[in-house]
């Protein structure tokens, strides 16, 4: 006997060129898990991007310091003399007789953002050279570093992409205090990128913080030092500080804003069930019209394997159609796309889409569970057609 | 001669259930066929004869009783081996063509042929040899929409044909078709028995058509009436 698959990529043949036949209902289809894959990605994509924002930024050889309880940076206010202990730490590297440790403000501006004209917080964060030499992959894009002792600051190119106001050279009035932004810089793409920076003791001044700061970063040797560093900070009462790492820091915050793939995932998931409805009802249609051409093709002896097969076939097909016409637009209209959405401080993070190559096998495994099922049972049904049905074809 | 003898059925019954109601159609019918038989099954519409025709295709099972097909029982096989039995002994030829609307003609007649290990080459030479014997190698490439009623069914007899086997089944193959029409595809079947040695079980209400076949049988109520035909 002739081989089963001559049979099955016969009957999918004759299914696809039917296919004009059922030619809105199949697009419908098509359309429905494009959509759903869309979707799905677009929310695959902005989680994978904000995750990478965050997690790029975090070191493991940089610890960071806040008052006991403060969660966030914004919370949090150490003093001088808690910084100039933390310098005295075991595991704090120091270069000469100075500890590598940059003591930090951290104060919500207002700004526009660019794509809703509505207001939004964005953080300005005060620190000095040491602060700036600990951030990876830092450097001036545009313009110049801002000069100690002045009101200039830089500005994170997220910042200037997705804020009003923020080009190298603008003067912005923030409250009573002017500033000019000289700079714009990058740190990668992470986090760091979504604030303005400027000289820690400027702010102190135009924010009334005396000599207080509110967090602290130090070099350390190596993640391992993190215990150490614990110890001291219990045993000295001057020093109520967590302490952890900054790759964990981050890590932590990314982890509360993983609801965004959640969301996203169960958006698709309910609009994937609609496509379902939709594509079973094609399939039922579309086995209903071929009754006849399944029952002939049984009298001549096709086997019902591959009127299963033909059908469960043409699903497949027209749902994976979908996933990759949703991957496409999903990758012309997100891929590489700028967003901004709060972070842990209440501040605007900016991040981009993702879209990498896994993302998009993720979305063409979900056209492809939509095909199965709006294909599977259609696909029995056409197999259970009885061969005489083919007697009362048309008539 | 069991040799002789292509169809031996035995005291065959058939019954439908519909809801509550049971329907017999046949109580206890016998009927041979010898091999190179030209038989037409003639009785009045709901007689019966569509039903008898799938019970010898192996389309539908009788209720009760035996069918042999060359002297083994094919009433009892499952749905895969009666597949592969149609496919290797049976053409069938529909009222109404049941051609594949979106394959040309020569694809529809090739179907048969992919349940064979014939390659495509040979499946070609095939399909021309059944286009040219009903007279339509020249419509190879048309669409069964691009043909008249007459036509199709030829396309349908060359693909009943294709794969060479010992029968064939049509239920009534002119009732679509007009006069003229319906006398060509009979003097076709007639060929095909005559000098084709196929044996051809043909169902039909057509008086004139039953004229073609060597035999006609008279099915009412279940039971036979036998008559030999006329020759024409
Ligand atoms: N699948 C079925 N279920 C119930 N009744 C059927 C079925 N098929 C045929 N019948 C009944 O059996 C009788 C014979 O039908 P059929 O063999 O098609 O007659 P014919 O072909 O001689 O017109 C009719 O009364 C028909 O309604
Ligand atoms: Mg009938």
């Amino acid at each position: 006997m002739g081989s089963l698959l001559s049979q099955i990529s016969a009957v999918v043949a004759m299914n696809i060129r039917s296919l004009p036949k059922r030619l809105w209902m199949s697009l419908a289809m098509v359309i429905a898990s494009a959509v759903v894959v869309a979707i799905l990605l677009a929310f695959l994509a902005m989680a994978r991007g904000f995750e990478a924002t965050l997690e790029g930024a975090g070191s493991d050889n940089v610890a960071i310091f806040t008052r006991s309880g403060s969660a966030s940076e914004i919370n949090s206010t150490v003093t001088r003399e808690q910084v100039n202990l933390v310098g005295d730490a075991p595991g704090v590297l120091k270069e000469g007789n100075t500890p590598q440790v940059s003591a930090e403000l951290y104060v919500i501006l207002d700004g526009i953002k660019k794509s809703s004209q509505t207001e939004a917080n964005l953080p300005l964060r005060g620190l000095d050279v040491t602060g700036v030499g600990m951030r990876k992959g830092f450097e001036i894009q545009q313009g110049r570093m801002f000069t100690p002792g002045t009101n200039e600051m830089v500005v994170g190119a997220g910042v200037a992409s997705q804020f009003e106001g923020f080009s190298v050279g603008s003067e912005l009035r923030f409250g009573k205090n002017v500033w000019t932004v000289v700079g714009i810089f990058g740190t990668g793409g992470n986090v760091f990128e979504s604030e303005a920076w400027a000289d820690a003791k400027v702010i102190q001044s135009l924010y009334n913080r005396g000599s207080s700061y509110q967090t602290i970063r130090a070099r350390i040797e190596s993640s391992a030092s993190i215990d150490a560093i614990r110890d001291y900070i219990a045993q000295d009462p001057r020093l109520n500080l967590d302490v952890e790492t900054e790759a964990s820091f981050f890590a932590e915050q990314g982890k509360q804003l993983r609801y965004m793939a959640f969301f996203g995932l169960f958006i698709s998931v309910v609009m994937a069930l609609g496509a379902l409805a939709g594509a079973l009802n094609t399939m039922y249609t579309s086995v209903a019209e071929r009754t006849g051409e399944i029952a002939t093709l049984r009298a001549l002896g096709f086997s019902n394997l591959s009127a299963f097969a033909g059908t469960l076939a043409e699903a497949m097909l027209l749902a994976a159609a979908g996933g990759l016409l949703g991957a496409l637009a999903a990758f012309l209209l997100f891929d590489g796309m700028s967003a901004s959405t709060l972070g842990g401080s209440f501040t605007q993070v900016v991040f981009s889409f993702e879209l990498s190559t896994d993302l998009v096998a993720r979305g063409m495994v979900m056209a492809l569970v939509i095909g199965l099922l709006s294909g599977l049972f259609p696909a029995w049904r056409a197999s259970r057609i009885p061969v005489v049905a083919a007697f009362r074809a048309n008539g | 001669m069991a040799s002789e003898t292509l169809y031996d059925l035995k005291a065959i019954s058939k019954k439908f259930t519909r809801g509550k109601e049971t329907i017999t159609i046949f109580e206890s019918l016998d009927l041979q066929i010898k091999k190179g038989d030209f038989v037409a099954i003639m009785g009045p519409s709901g007689s019966g004869k569509t039903t008898l025709l799938n019970m010898l295709g192996g389309v539908d099972q009788p209720s009760g009783g035996e069918i042999l097909f060359d002297g083994k029982r094919v009433d009892n096989l499952g749905e895969g081996d009666l597949a592969r039995w149609r496919a290797n002994n049976i053409g069938f030829i529909f009222q109404f063509y049941n051609l594949m609307p979106m394959l040309n003609a020569a694809r529809n007649v090739e179907l048969p042929l992919l349940l064979t290990k014939l390659n495509k080459k040979q499946r070609n030479q095939f399909v021309e040899t059944a286009l040219t014997l009903v007279g339509l190698a020249d419509r190879a490439k048309h669409m069964p929409g691009e043909m008249s009623g007459g036509q199709q069914q030829r396309v349908a007899i060359a693909r009943a044909i294709v794969s060479d086997p010992k029968l064939i089944l049509c239920d009534e193959p002119t009732g679509d078709l007009d006069r003229t029409t319906a006398d060509e595809i009979l003097e076709m079947l007639q060929i095909l028995n005559r000098d084709h040695g196929k044996t051809i079980v043909m169902v039909t209400h057509d008086p004139r058509a039953a004229k073609y076949a060597g035999r006609t049988l008279h099915l009412d109520k279940g039971a036979f009436v036998e008559r030999e035909a006329e020759i024409v």
